[in-house]
């Protein structure tokens, strides 16, 4: 069986090589795509996104993206959202209110509240509490700790139900899946091999490759 | 919980590694920056950083090749620094892959760099770097500049919260009374900072024995820990270190495997 082909959105919100290089490595091929021509086509839609809320949405937006990844999320496409990519999968953010996101999962994304002793962002490796069963983490072996940059997170009453959890002050959604829709707060492309582990479950549980 | 980080730091010229890395003397190509941060990736080092001490335009280019060839092979999150004094040096090493830069004299000759930078890449990339060196006979620190040649007189403190305000996402503090010396980091000027900042704070100078992590990540409030020659030759590994680390009862990222 030849390895699954995934596009990766390559729409101006942050470099994509890393990326690139890490669904390589766990098994993929990688078509990366500016625009939304022939994502039929691909076995699975990755979405990454760094920065604010705001630019990346309104990048996805000026790529003509937001219609076309609609459409392939009700077809039931997989789709992979990484960091910021897995914000805009939600209703809005509280970075950019007003702005809409692609509201495929309900809800919120919200700010950290900084302490003392809680720096924002949250900035380094924590630790995956798995909820439920999501194919990203099935079978991956605990404890696992990925690698964050955020100050903005999924809260954890937004509808989902299997994923991971990582605690920073509040509980809050490192990893879900439902039905097609599969994400990561935390970068998969520099979480060392949990990463990895978790980006072949993609392609071997989501992407049947 | 989120973990302490270990990090170990590797100085580049010309597209090498230079400083004799020991550790490494069995592999094929010790001075290969590739090579390096893949042994340290199998370590589960938290991050890497290289630090470009080349003075000509042949070995920034060189030092970007570097960059990308690091971030497309390693999965682990990657610091560039070394002159670095403008924004298109941010632009340059960040799209070549680095996630994080860190920028020192470059700050000090204009301290907008910092602001700029965060604006446009976001305060998580922007790593301040600071020399420091306790004042002679006196109270409190002083930053150096310049590889630490030039004492600018500049209150450590004071440079370090304004660091934050202008938009510094993090601080790497290199106590020079402490550097080289394996004497152990310097716990006051790192708690003295980690106290004045919100922002996270690494220690940087003076590890020489696992005790000196512990102390810096308890004693001196540090958020992570840099160390370049006790990894280098092998005194100590990252793992090591961690589970050190662990069983004195801090948070740290345990070694993980697959099976």
């Amino acid at each position: 069986m030849s390895a699954p082909e995934v596009a990766l959105l390559d729409y101006g919100a942050g470099n994509v090589r890393s990326a690139a290089r890490a669904l390589e490595r766990a098994g993929m091929r990688v078509r990366l795509t500016a625009t939304p021509d022939g994502l039929e086509n691909a076995a699975g839609i990755v979405i990454p996104g760094q920065g604010h809320f705001r630019q990346v949405m309104e990048a996805f937006d000026a790529a003509g993206l937001r219609d076309p990844v609609l459409a392939a999320a009700r077809a039931g496409q997989p789709i992979l959202g990484i960091c910021v990519g897995m914000q805009l999968l939600l209703t809005g953010s509280e970075e950019a209110p007003g702005v809409p996101g692609l509201d495929l999962v309900s809800g919120q994304v919200r700010r950290f509240t900084p302490a003392p002793e809680r720096k924002v962002p949250q900035m380094g490796w924590n630790a995956l509490e798995p909820r439920g069963d999501s194919p990203l983490l099935r079978g991956l072996p605990t404890p696992a700790h990925a690698y964050f940059v955020h100050s903005y997170y999924v809260p954890e009453d937004v509808p989902v139900t299997d994923g991971a959890l990582t605690t920073f002050g509040v509980p809050f959604w490192a990893a879900f899946s439902a039905g097609n829709l599969h994400a990561t707060q935390f970068h998969p492309e520099k979480s060392g091999a949990v990463g990895l582990g978790i980006l072949n479950r993609f392609r071997q549980h989501v992407l049947n490759g | 919980m989120l973990t302490r980080r270990i990090i170990p730091c590797l100085d580049v010229q010309n597209g090498r590694v230079v400083k004799n890395v020991r550790f490494f003397e069995d592999h094929r190509d010790a001075g290969d920056p590739l090579t390096l941060a893949r042994a340290y990736e199998v370590q589960q080092a938290d991050e890497l950083v290289f630090y470009d001490i080349t003075a000509t335009h042949e070995g920034r280019s060189l030092m970007l090749d570097v960059a990308v060839q690091v971030a497309e092979q390693v999965m682990m999150p990657l610091t560039i620094g070394g002159g670095i004094n403008a924004l298109t040096d941010f632009r340059q090493l960040l799209h070549a892959g680095a996630d994080k830069i860190s920028v020192n004299s470059g700050a000090l000759t204009r301290p907008e760099l910092i602001r700029e930078a965060s604006d446009h890449y976001g305060a998580q990339c922007v790593m301040l770097s600071i020399d420091a060196k306790r004042r002679p006979g006196g109270e409190g620190w002083t930053v150096h500049r310049a590889g630490g040649r030039v004492d600018t007189g500049l209150d450590l403190i004071e440079w370090a919260t304004r660091g934050q305000a202008l938009g510094a996402g993090e601080i790497c503090l290199n106590v020079m009374d402490a550097d080289g010396t394996r004497a152990g980091f310097d716990l006051h000027a790192t708690r003295a900072v980690s106290r004045a900042v919100d922002i996270p704070v690494i220690a940087s100078g003076g590890a020489g024995k696992l005790q000196d992590f512990r102390d810096v990540l308890t004693t001196g409030e540090a958020d992570a820990a840099l160390a370049a020659s006790v990894f280098h030759f092998g005194e100590l590994t990252v793992p090591q270190v961690k589970a050190y680390l662990a069983a004195e009862g801090l948070p740290v990222r345990p070694e993980w495997r697959e099976q």
